[in-house]
């Protein structure tokens, strides 16, 4: 056993820089000669936008430069790309308008930006964008999802009939139909997956540099994947080779997705510091990132279950239409497509499924991948569905779910929505979390609550996401435009000590922690002896970047094949200097043996040797003790598990209360268990926030962000939510990954939202509410108590 | 944030006397309404004259029948110290969050006149009497409106004096994202009778006349279980309409009367 090795609660390595102030994000980074820019953004929903005069702006103290959507046109830079391609139903492409980096001709929502005011502080700048005077020519404006296609819309994009983007099919319709056709039961079921804000704590920032010496331009930006960012905005937006684009990301604080994406500001700092020959920065601020952060979710959607007489489901048939916002951000194409529609399987043996996606432009800030990213709409959609099938056919929740749980005998199993489980053991998760809430006494603390005039709901739901995106070339038949492999080089130097260098980027996950637990184990160096190193398109071979829980299973083997390069090469060198065969050398916990014997050498002296190489097999090996590996995954991921929900509904005012809140995860085997638990306590928190306090509320009016200050978007707070109960079934690991391991980022996310709302329905249940769209506020509440139509406020 | 002129005052009259100078001056003292809005660049006063270390302005007196609060004293030190009131004590527990328990002060808060902010609540609920550098103002004479008091230009809070009530509580129903009150309810009993404030559901604090004149009769949730406000008029928003308002008016008036009894 290895010390701080695999299933460890290491301390996080990390966290004393964080604790004591010391970390580094990019506006604690200050270039030498540095001026700031400001953005000046559209105050409109939807506007033309005729004119800029900058000359006020241009003389205003402290200011440099001005830079307009037409500057950028007429110096070749190109709009922003998008990452994922997806047909329509009739195999024609999806319509894919230009996002340029500052607007042309039309804004398309509050906080598009229009012009760029550089200056020598960040308040000039501000000032001096005070003095543009831009003439806009107000134009209608649509932002609900439901209203985005009808007729009379208000076109987003011309060329975007209806303002469809896409329209989207998976699945077997005709099986489906049949299905339902000797259906004894169907269940329906119509809902909104609110949008969302994501909110991460640094608000993003991004510094541009150029040195003319080198001809090299440098990028330090918030983001959660340096090497993405490099390769879009090199290759399609500034046409700049990649050898003389740096760009770092140091520490990130929080993204949830939400700096996956290449943003407009990235670009716009690069090319301007070569422009006015000074570094330039700009930082968000928080208003500022409430109208320029992709936002999350927003799916409106209709969706049926068919049964048989004893519950058994037959098919599924889902219609979902999927607001993207005024402009596709990278990935958006993708989220309610193929991490939405392939997850409809859920845990269960549902033969047939088809689903139906329409997604459409509207004049909102874009939407875009939001911690567990089309699958918590997915297990939403699934979980309200089977717990509102129960309901009906008085079937109990766990009765409904043991009749249709995908059985651990059956993995492999190939879902109808071309996911092919690897593992899992369902029944057992669910049964382990059933006696953690101790659900027998349910019914007890049910009658003892009404006492109190309070009404108790539980809520259970079961989860299965797909993670670490793969492999590559099945991804890029489905529309991907990169590839989605992960780098890892291991580098020992002289003295033993080694760095390591990953393509994933930790903004909050604990790597530097969980991945020299990797080395620990793998290698037998202590873990003080391990750095991490992440972040850094000059210092990291190439990297996809962190996102989609795909860090460990993807990232993490990657180490593990690296280290596998290691340990071979170092065979070969301990077989020399001990002069035995390769074949008998073994390695284990740090040291290279002769088997059978104890003649052996540590990893350090291993190490030594091949740097200075005087007893070395140098015509056979070359020197140095450094590997490279690209581990590209068979397979996706499959976390699943079960959360279950307690809530308190006063009877008076229609408040939520969490009172219990279980999770039983199966993630595979666990590194840390500690950053594991870390990770499902904050992704329940986000799930819990969406189902009962957060919503990104635009007036349907003026298509103004009503919500876009903390005083009227609801953050989640320590007080909404109860001490959580949470373990882990590491019974099922993954199949195909050298560490077994699944990924554990999202699953909170996932599953919490069905746990919440079935909760709260089910202490509904007497007032006949079978169903509470999110969030479930106390006013919807107190409304379907007291039979009132849910009502917008005026 | 505009740049702007910063005085900091020793003596209430050296403050009245600053503003009278400025052509914009704005009295600063926790700042916790005031700089949000300056950074937001939504208000652009010439002057901010910093009141906040004026000691006279400092502190919770407790006297014979009343508890004397200084203008400039924080939340906080009135959740401490104003023991002979624990309604409220436990009002001022429950502003906004720690930062602004700390820094946020009453004068800055009744001056404000949010139409959210428990203070006025209090103030109106328990009878109390505003100073000024001019005059005292009863507490139902000084809040107008919306963002309005009967403050004249340059005129300046000095203290708000609590008369002690027999029984008193606060019950607040938060807005969720703010904390601010989407409806709150002062209620107390006094040797002179009983008052009801509400806060959060209309433009200002306002009373209600049926409940108190149902609480005096007999003080006890029950005696107001029938009596509601009328929805028209109230406050509506995304976070509670005006008829979950109304509704809302009863249940902390009720439970408040639950608390106080």
């Amino acid at each position: 056993m290895v010390e701080n090795g695999i299933g460890a609660r290491v301390r996080r390595k990390e966290d004393f820089r964080f604790l004591t102030g010391q970390g580094t994000y990019t506006d604690d980074m200050n270039r030498p000669g540095q001026a700031h820019v400001f953005l000046l953004r559209s105050p409109h929903a939807h506007a033309r936008l005729k004119k800029i005069d900058a000359r006020q702006a241009l003389a205003a103290p402290g200011v440099i430069a001005v830079i307009t959507g037409a500057d950028l046109e007429a110096a070749g830079v190109g709009p922003l790309p998008c990452g994922w391609q997806i047909f329509n139903k009739d195999g024609t492409p999806a319509h894919e308008p230009p996002h340029p980096v500052l607007a042309v001709g039309r804004v398309r929502h509050v906080g598009d930006p229009v012009a760029a005011v550089i200056a020598e502080t960040r308040a000039l700048a501000r000032d001096g964008a005070e003095k543009l005077v831009v003439d806009y020519d107000p134009l209608p404006s649509v932002t609900a999802t439901a209203q985005a296609a009808k007729a009379g819309a208000p076109a987003v994009h011309d060329g975007a009939p209806n303002n469809v983007c896409f329209d989207w099919h998976f699945g077997d319709a005709a099986a489906v139909d049949q299905a339902f056709a000797k259906a004894a039961h169907v269940t329906t079921i119509d809902l909104y997956n609110n949008r969302l804000v994501a909110n991460a704590i640094e608000p993003r920032a991004a510094i541009g540099e150029y040195d003319p010496a080198a001809d090299r331009h440098t990028l330090y930006t918030a983001s959660q994947n340096p090497h993405v960012i490099r390769l879009l905005m090199g290759a399609y937006v500034l046409k700049l080779p990649e050898a003389k684009l740096r760009v770092v990301s140091p520490d990130v604080g929080g993204g949830f997705g939400s700096k996956i994406y290449h943003y407009a500001e990235e670009a716009l700092v690069t090319w301007a510091a070569k422009k006015v020959g000074r570094p330039v920065k700009w930082t968000a601020d928080r208003s500022e990132s409430f109208i320029s952060d992709a936002q999350g979710r927003d799916h409106v959607t209709h969706a049926e279950l068919a049964l048989d007489k004893s519950g058994k489901f037959l098919a599924l048939r889902v219609q979902t239409t999927a607001n993207l916002g005024g402009y596709l951000s990278t990935f958006s194409t993708a989220i309610p497509t193929y991490l939405y529609a392939t997850l409809l399987a859920g845990l269960y043996t549902t033969p047939a499924i088809y689903c139906g996606v329409k997604a459409v432009f509207t004049n909102t800030v874009p939407v875009d991948a939001y911690r567990g990213a089309g699958r918590p709409e997915a297990c939403f959609v699934v979980e309200r569905l089977v717990e509102k099938a129960a309901q009906e056919m008085g079937l109990d929740k766990t009765e409904i779910r043991r009749k249709n749980f995908v059985p651990k005998s059956a993995m492999p199993y190939q879902t109808p929505v071309a996911l092919q489980y690897d593992s899992g053991d369902f029944i057992t998760h669910m049964e382990a979390a059933l006696k953690l809430a101790d659900h027998g006494g349910a019914e007890k603390r049910r009658a003892d609550a009404k006492k109190r005039g309070k009404l108790l709901g539980v809520g259970l739901s079961t989860y299965i996401e797909a993670c670490g995106i793969a492999p590559s070339n099945v991804a890029g038949a489905l529309g991907a435009r990169a590839g989605l492999y992960e780098s890892a080089e291991v580098r020992f130097h002289p003295t033993g000590t080694v760095t390591l260098f990953t393509g994933s980027h930790s903004h909050g996950q604990s790597h530097e922690t969980t991945f020299a637990q990797l080395i620990a184990e793998g290698l037998g160096v202590p873990i003080e002896n391990v750095e991490v190193v992440h972040g850094d398109t000059d210092r990291i071979a190439f990297g996809m970047g962190t996102y989609g829980s795909r860090s460990l299973p993807v990232g993490g083997s990657a180490i593990v094949k690296a280290m596998d390069k290691i340990v071979a090469k170092g065979k070969k060198i301990a077989a020399h200097m001990l002069e035995a065969a390769e074949a008998d050398i073994e390695f284990k916990n740090g040291t290279f043996r002769v088997a059978g014997t104890d003649k052996g050498l540590s990893i350090g002296q291993i190490a030594f040797s091949a740097y200075v190489p005087h007893n070395f097999p140098l015509e056979t090996v070359e020197p140095g003790l450094d590997e490279t590996a690209f581990y590209d995954p068979k397979n996706f991921t499959f976390p699943n598990g079960t959360h279950i929900c307690e809530v308190e509904v006063d009877e008076d005012t229609g408040a939520v209360q969490l009172t219990r809140f279980v999770a039983v995860d199966d993630f595979g085997r666990i590194i840390n268990p500690m950053v594991v638990e870390g990770q499902v306590h904050g992704g329940i928190v986000q799930g819990v926030g969406q189902a009962l306090v957060e919503d990104c509320i635009y007036d349907p009016t003026s298509g103004q962000l009503v919500t876009g200050s903390y005083m009227d978007y609801c953050m989640p707070k320590a007080d909404l939510v109860p001490s959580f109960q949470v373990a882990t079934n590491e019974g099922a690991p993954c199949t195909h990954n050298p560490l077994g391991v699944k990924g554990c980022g999202e699953a909170g996310t996932i599953g919490a939202g069905a746990a919440v709302i079935n909760a709260v329905v089910d202490a509904l249940k007497g007032f006949g509410v079978t169903h509470m769209d999110m969030p479930a506020t106390p006013e919807k509440i107190w409304r379907a108590m007291h039979g009132k139509a849910a009502k917008a406020a005026e | 944030m505009y740049n702007f002129n910063y005085h900091r005052a020793g003596s209430v009259d050296e403050a009245v006397a600053l503003m009278a100078k400025a052509s914009d001056g704005r009295f600063l003292a926790g700042g916790h309404s005031l700089l949000p809005t300056m950074k937001q660049r939504l208000a652009q006063p010439t002057d901010l004259i910093d009141i906040g270390r004026i000691a006279a302005l400092n502190g919770v007196k407790t006297e014979s029948n009343a508890v004397v609060v200084g203008a400039a004293t924080p939340h906080a030190e009135v959740n401490a110290s104003a023991k002979a009131i624990p309604a409220l004590m436990a009002l001022a527990a429950k502003i906004g969050d720690p930062h602004v328990r700390h820094r946020g002060t009453i004068g800055g808060s009744i001056a404000n006149s949010d139409p959210a902010a428990d203070y006025p609540a209090a103030l109106v609920g328990l009878g109390a009497t505003v100073k000024t550098n001019k005059r005292t103002i009863a507490a139902d004479d000084f809040f107008k409106g919306l963002f309005e008091t009967a403050l004249s230009d340059g005129e300046m809070v000095v203290s708000v004096s609590f008369p002690k009530p027999e029984a008193a509580a606060y019950m607040k129903f938060p807005q969720p994202a703010s904390r601010f009150a989407l409806v709150g309810v002062f209620v107390a009993r006094t040797s002179g009778g009983v008052r009801v404030a509400v806060t959060g559901a209309g433009p200002s604090v306002f009373r209600v006349k049926a409940m108190e004149d149902a609480l005096k009769a007999k003080f006890t949730p029950d005696a107001i279980k029938g009596i509601t406000v009328p929805a028209k008029g109230l406050n509506s928003d995304i976070h509670g309409s005006a008829e979950y308002r109304a509704h809302l008016v009863n249940v902390m008036a009720r439970r408040a009367v639950a608390a106080a009894a």
